[in-house]
């Protein structure tokens, strides 16, 4: 009896250390898998809005990513909608769409028709507007807008500004 | 210590020490195959045996793949294919085996499906069968990574965004996969490890248990019939072999099954030297360009049909649906209500169902591949929706099935 709750104790203290070690390893295993620091420290990328032109789609690069940057003409900035402009990026007067250049669906990158001013997405048939909202199903939702910040005449995507954290509080994007 | 003798010979010194022929007993010559099974049967030997190659193979690639986001395309594509002598058999094989053996486990499925081998005690067999399946499919996902083409990256992109979940919007679990925000250096590793590391250590450990399974209840045969294997076993050792419903593994019915494989071997070869191109995507010939997409994207042949019952639908009940068809295999000995283990033309209505899931399976790979526009999203999504619709009514139509 006593040998018994001997080995019986030897069991639990085992088991208890082996338990620790366990979820010690398991925490281990997940964080070896997150990004890197170099990779994390890359996720910055400073943009001069003074240099895109009209109606001209232009592809950034932001954490590996495309970037979509398309400065509005007065024509398409005067006939925004409350709900377009809420989506829409002003830096000095001027209109600018700043999107995440990925389908909101299964994440491939739509094409632009300077024509038409739409984005579609070839791979599932979805449509967006100039100003990045969903038309046409399958996609979810509008294409994202990253975060970034106005300093000036630049903008810094990256970073959480004032105007991108109240297009998040409003929903306008993830 | 065990007693041991002064060994007579090489055979008894190993027997002393590693029961050699007790071994080749149980594994061998008195392990008991029924007689009446047909070719399908071989299909569990031509998958070892393509498992083989792709092993043989995968090493050879293995001494020239660089896992490297600026290198693994020429690594490939130049070192392999036209430095390295021979490099292009080794792709060749790898590429074609990757491909074929997806047929092949299918046809082994739909013959265990069609037998119904997998009732009345072979539930293992099918579970570990389904595991088997489940590890080769990520293995080949994480196979096709590694060129770092288009395709790949891109597909790379697309199927690890599903983990995303939809509007449960887990994209610190999508980083967290890829190591990155996006298919990059971190991505590339870690698939590779998987691959050639931990997902063939798992392939071969579920060979193992799937192998297992199979050893108690014993292979299914041809009429369902339930053979009593000790006393066959017992009539074929006591010389009634003409008379036994069954008949030692090795050496007497291996013969059939490499006549099998070698009738396979032939059709494998033909393919690897004529026709490899079927099994390599013309788009994954241009290097990785992560601000460029493909204008379609497809998998490879035989993921289309689970693909297609993702495609039809709205984010959400795509991606329930798409869950639904990874899993709903694994249930069938439980969803099949039948006591009968029979072939299906004789199970009435199951005879019905077996067709039209086979079908239907055919009709949405051809639905994935194509563009998901007019008349084809159509067929597609009535498609989708006939497969669940199947697995729904399957515990209706076999609970009424009469008792054979």
């Amino acid at each position: 009896m006593k040998d018994s709750s001997r080995r019986g104790f030897m069991g639990k203290a085992f088991g208890a250390v082996a338990g620790v070690g366990a979820v010690a390893s398991l925490y281990a295993m997940k964080k070896s898998w997150d990004p890197l620091p170099s990779v994390k420290a890359a996720g910055f990328t400073t943009l001069d809005m003074s240099a895109y032109k009209e109606n001209e789609l232009v592809t950034e690069k932001w954490r590996g990513k495309p970037i979509f940057v398309l400065k509005y003409t007065a024509d398409m900035l005067a006939k925004l909608t409350e709900q377009q402009k809420a989506r829409s990026i002003m830096i000095n007067g001027e209109g600018y769409l700043v999107n995440l250049g990925l389908c909101t669906h299964l994440g491939c990158i739509p094409s632009y028709n300077p024509d038409d001013k739409s984005f579609l997405c070839a791979c599932h048939g979805g449509t967006y507007d100039y100003t990045g909202d969903v038309t046409k199903a399958p996609p979810p939702r509008g294409l994202d807008i990253p975060p970034f910040k106005v300093e000036g005449n630049t903008l810094v995507l990256g970073e959480e500004g004032p105007e991108y954290k109240n297009m998040k509080a409003n929903g306008v994007t993830l | 210590m065990a007693h041991f003798e002064k060994a007579k010979s090489l055979h008894d010194w190993l027997n002393q020490r590693l029961a050699v022929d007790a071994v080749r007993r149980v594994m061998a010559t008195e392990y008991w195959i029924p007689k009446n099974i047909n070719f399908l049967w071989a299909m569990g030997m031509i998958l070892a045996v393509t498992f083989g190659l792709l092993l043989v193979s995968g090493i050879f690639l293995l001494m020239y793949y660089q896992p490297n986001v600026a290198t693994a395309f020429d690594s490939v594509n130049y070192t392999i294919m036209k430095e390295v002598e021979f490099g292009w058999l080794w792709r060749h094989i790898h590429g074609v085996a990757a491909s074929v053996v997806f047929l092949i486990i299918y046809i082994h499925m739909f013959t265990g499906i069609y037998y119904g081998s997998y009732k009345k005690g072979r539930e293992m067999i099918w579970i570990s069968g389904m595991l088997l399946f489940v590890t080769f499919s990520a293995e080949a996902f994480s196979g096709y990574m590694l060129p770092w083409g288009q395709m790949s990256y891109w597909a790379g992109m697309v199927i690890t965004n599903l983990f995303a979940g939809g509007s449960l919007h887990a994209d610190g679990l999508v980083e967290w996969i890829r190591g990155d925000y996006v298919p990059a250096q971190a991505f590339l590793n870690r698939f590779f490890m998987l691959h050639v590391l931990l997902l063939p250590l798992a392939i071969l450990a579920l060979i193992g248990l799937h192998f297992a399974a199979l050893r108690i209840p014993h292979v299914n045969n041809q009429d369902g019939e339930e053979i009593d294997f000790e006393a066959e076993a017992a009539k074929y050792k006591a010389g009634d072999k003409a008379g036994s419903k069954v008949i030692a593994f090795a050496n007497d019915f291996m013969s059939k099954d490499m006549m099998v494989v070698g009738i396979y071997l032939v059709f494998f070869f033909y393919l690897v030297f004529y026709h490899y191109g079927f099994a390599m995507d013309p788009v994954n010939f241009d290097p990785a360009d992560g601000l460029k997409t493909p204008a379609h994207i497809y998998p490879e042949w035989y993921f289309l049909w689970s693909y297609e019952i993702l495609r039809p639908f709205p984010t959400d009940p795509g991606l329930i649906a798409f869950g639904f068809a990874q899993v709903i295999f694994f249930l069938l000995p439980f969803l099949d209500r039948s006591p009968n283990a029979v072939p299906a033309s004789r199970r009435g209505l199951f005879n019905v169902w077996f067709w039209v899931m086979l079908v239907d399976m055919i009709v949405l790979t051809a639905m994935g591949k194509l563009p998901p526009e007019g008349i084809f999203s159509t067929i597609g999504l009535v498609a989708a929706i006939t497969f669940i619709v199947l697995w729904i009514l399957l515990p209706f139509i076999t609970k009424k099935e009469k008792e054979l």
